[in-house]
């Protein structure tokens, strides 16, 4: 079995690995390494996970010479691609393919976040789980933490586990230089520039969630990482006693207005 | 919906089925020929009557009598500007034909689409505009939310401010109240003013009964929209003056990215943990957010007569007015058709004079 993969040259060009991260649809792959792909160990359980995986690795590794129709060879191919997907996964969380995701992710090739408040910040691609075939590939902001489609159908339709489940978090562990700056900024929904009352009610308290995190955070002396000073909490806190007293105004003016529409409360108190 | 005299050639329907402007609702003519809509807007209008008139279709040349009738109204509006209204009409008709054929066509073609989203931002907002973009909500013509775990809500179109040229149009998610890129790029030449702050949470009020537990595909291929059980609607929880299950239906225990590592949690205390899950959380218990309730409660024993009479005020009138069913809202539409105002105002009126 080993004589097929024997003596690959490294000087060799890529070709089908070349094609295969050039072509329309795989932007999001990165050029995983002929020494990687030649390490077996690097490929332990995969013989099992991928048909024809001997031809398969054949034509990833550029030393493919089988005769045969082309059906066989379209189904060759197939696996080829999910082979690669799964190495793919493997070789993305090492220090060669951390680095070689960083630059995409720098040149912003896994596209931008659509969320406003998060002003175009580069995703990066994750998986929803790790066995393939359950769930298409997703893209993870590491400024607001969340998940988002892709954009494109083609990409949509790329198989979540040649990503895996914690490239990114290892990204930002390895690089934690990189971890974006937090912010509190977002939307608050309004009518004629008056709040709405129940999504003012839910900011409210998603804003409490985040001051008691803060408060723990600073308690375990661990960074927030959020923009805005520490001692801002301080103030919020302060604001916050504020704002307590004026509940009770607020909410009887709410309730005059019918309930649905706030009060600024700063200018009318 | 309501253009009448909307064929398929008039500038209004030409302009909303240009590229990137599949947002747009069509304005009613009628709209735009009522001046009070357009209050103010000739100040922030280059060549104001000739954009007017190309929205309108209307010729110059051709027909005299509304011309005339446009210049009175005009000078209605404008008369403190300039103070000899005496034989302006000729003077003014003069004026601008001779402007007609100096000035580039392009010039009145951007001021028109400038005019045109201006007009739209508060026609939208009007009780026919609204009902005009409740049906292209329906059939999904703004787009999907692209948050994973708002599992393909339908979204609005909303400006994040009512200045032209400040932003582009943005998607506002109801599932998750927050503000997205559209996808398209062709989107990103379309100015947020011309659909204003306004309309997306004003959109919500209005059509309380939309369930935004559903996505927009699931909705679409079942286009019955009343999906409440038939007179169930009264009977379904609310809170803070909406239905308890449209509180941000994406966001919550369950909607929220959990970063893990070979499976497990990143913890919140390591640099990268977990850092803005605030934002997308929602109390398990909805009650939690009925902060009327709980400062009651909070009061405890020293109930003075201002706490009673605010859950007085609050609780009751909010249920009572608030998320109606189809025959009630028919009567209410009829009342509001009455009095022609905003949908909102009507609403605050009949509120407060309940409570009276």
């Amino acid at each position: 079995m080993d004589d097929f993969v024997s003596e690959s040259d490294s000087d060799y060009t890529s070709y089908w690995r070349d094609w295969f991260i050039s072509s329309r649809g795989n932007e999001y792959f990165c050029e995983i390494d002929e020494d990687y792909l030649t390490d077996r160990f690097n490929l332990t359980g995969l013989n099992t996970e991928v048909q024809y995986y001997q031809y398969a690795l054949d034509l990833v590794t550029d030393v493919f010479d089988l005769d045969c129709d082309d059906e066989m060879r379209e189904t060759i191919e197939k696996s080829a691609r999910h082979l690669y997907g799964l190495v793919h996964a493997r070789y993305i969380v090492t220090t060669r393919g951390l680095a070689k995701m960083l630059e995409k992710y720098k040149k912003g090739d896994f596209g931008k976040c659509p969320r406003v408040m998060c002003h175009s910040h580069p995703l990066l691609p994750m998986g929803l789980s790790d066995v393939p075939h359950l769930k298409p590939v997703k893209l993870y902001c590491g400024r607001c933490e969340d998940i988002y489609n892709p954009k494109s159908s083609r990409h949509a339709a790329i198989d979540g586990a040649y990503f895996g489940t914690s490239f990114h978090n290892i990204l930002f562990q390895v690089y934690p230089a990189l971890i974006p700056a937090k912010s509190a900024e977002r939307y608050i929904p309004r009518v004629y520039g008056f709040k709405v009352h129940s999504a003012a009610a839910l900011i409210r308290w998603q804003n409490n969630q985040r001051d008691d995190m803060r408060r723990r955070l600073r308690k375990m002396e661990v960074e927030s990482g959020f923009k805005d000073a520490d001692d801002e909490i301080e103030a919020d806190e302060d604001e916050d006693e504020d704002e307590d007293e004026e509940l009770g105004a607020e909410q009887f003016q709410a309730a005059e207005a019918g309930g649905l529409v706030e009060g600024e409360i700063r200018t009318v108190a | 919906m309501s253009t009448s005299s909307g064929t398929p050639e008039s500038w209004i329907s030409s302009f909303c089925s240009l590229l990137g402007h599949e947002y747009f609702a069509e304005v009613s003519e009628e709209f735009i020929e009522d001046d009070f809509n357009l209050t103010g807007l000739q100040t922030q209008v280059a060549m104001y009557k000739e954009a007017l008139e190309m929205i309108l279709d209307v010729e110059p040349e051709d027909d005299d009598d509304e011309e005339d009738e446009e210049e009175d109204e005009e000078e209605d509006v404008s008369g403190d500007a300039r103070d000899e209204p005496g034989g302006r009409a000729a003077q003014a008709g003069e004026r601008r034909h001779h402007s007609r054929i100096a000035s580039d066509l392009s010039v009145i073609e951007s001021s028109a689409e400038m005019l045109y989203g201006l007009i739209h931002q508060r026609f939208i907002c009007s009780r026919a505009g609204i009902q005009q973009m409740s049906e292209k909500y329906e059939l999904g013509h703004f787009g999907v939310c692209p948050r994973t775990n708002c599992n393909q809500a339908r979204t609005l179109p909303v400006g994040l401010s009512d200045i032209p040229g400040e932003d582009t149009v943005k998607l506002f998610c109801p599932s998750c109240l927050d503000v997205y890129v559209p996808p398209n790029s062709r989107f990103q030449t379309v100015d947020g003013a011309f659909f204003g702050r306004t309309f997306g949470a004003l959109f919500l009020l209005t059509f309380p009964e939309y369930d935004l537990t559903k996505s927009g595909t699931e909705s679409i291929t079942n286009l019955s929209r009343p999906s409440n059980p038939p007179g169930g609607a009264d009977e379904l929880p609310m809170i803070n003056g909406v239905y308890a299950r449209n509180v941000a239906p994406g966001l919550g225990p369950g909607k929220i990215y959990e970063p893990r590592i070979y499976g497990f949690r990143v913890s919140e205390l390591a640099r990268s943990g977990p850092r803005m899950q605030w934002l997308r959380d929602k109390p398990a218990d909805i009650k939690a957010l009925d902060e009327a309730r709980l400062f009651t409660e909070d009061q405890g024993g020293d109930s003075e007569d201002d706490d009673e009479s605010m859950i007085m005020n609050g609780r009751p009138s909010g249920r009572r007015r608030a998320p109606l069913n189809a025959r009630s809202r028919q009567q209410q539409q009829q009342q509001r058709q009455i009095g022609n105002g905003s949908p909102m105002m009507v609403e605050a009126n009949g509120g407060v004079e309940s409570e009276l």
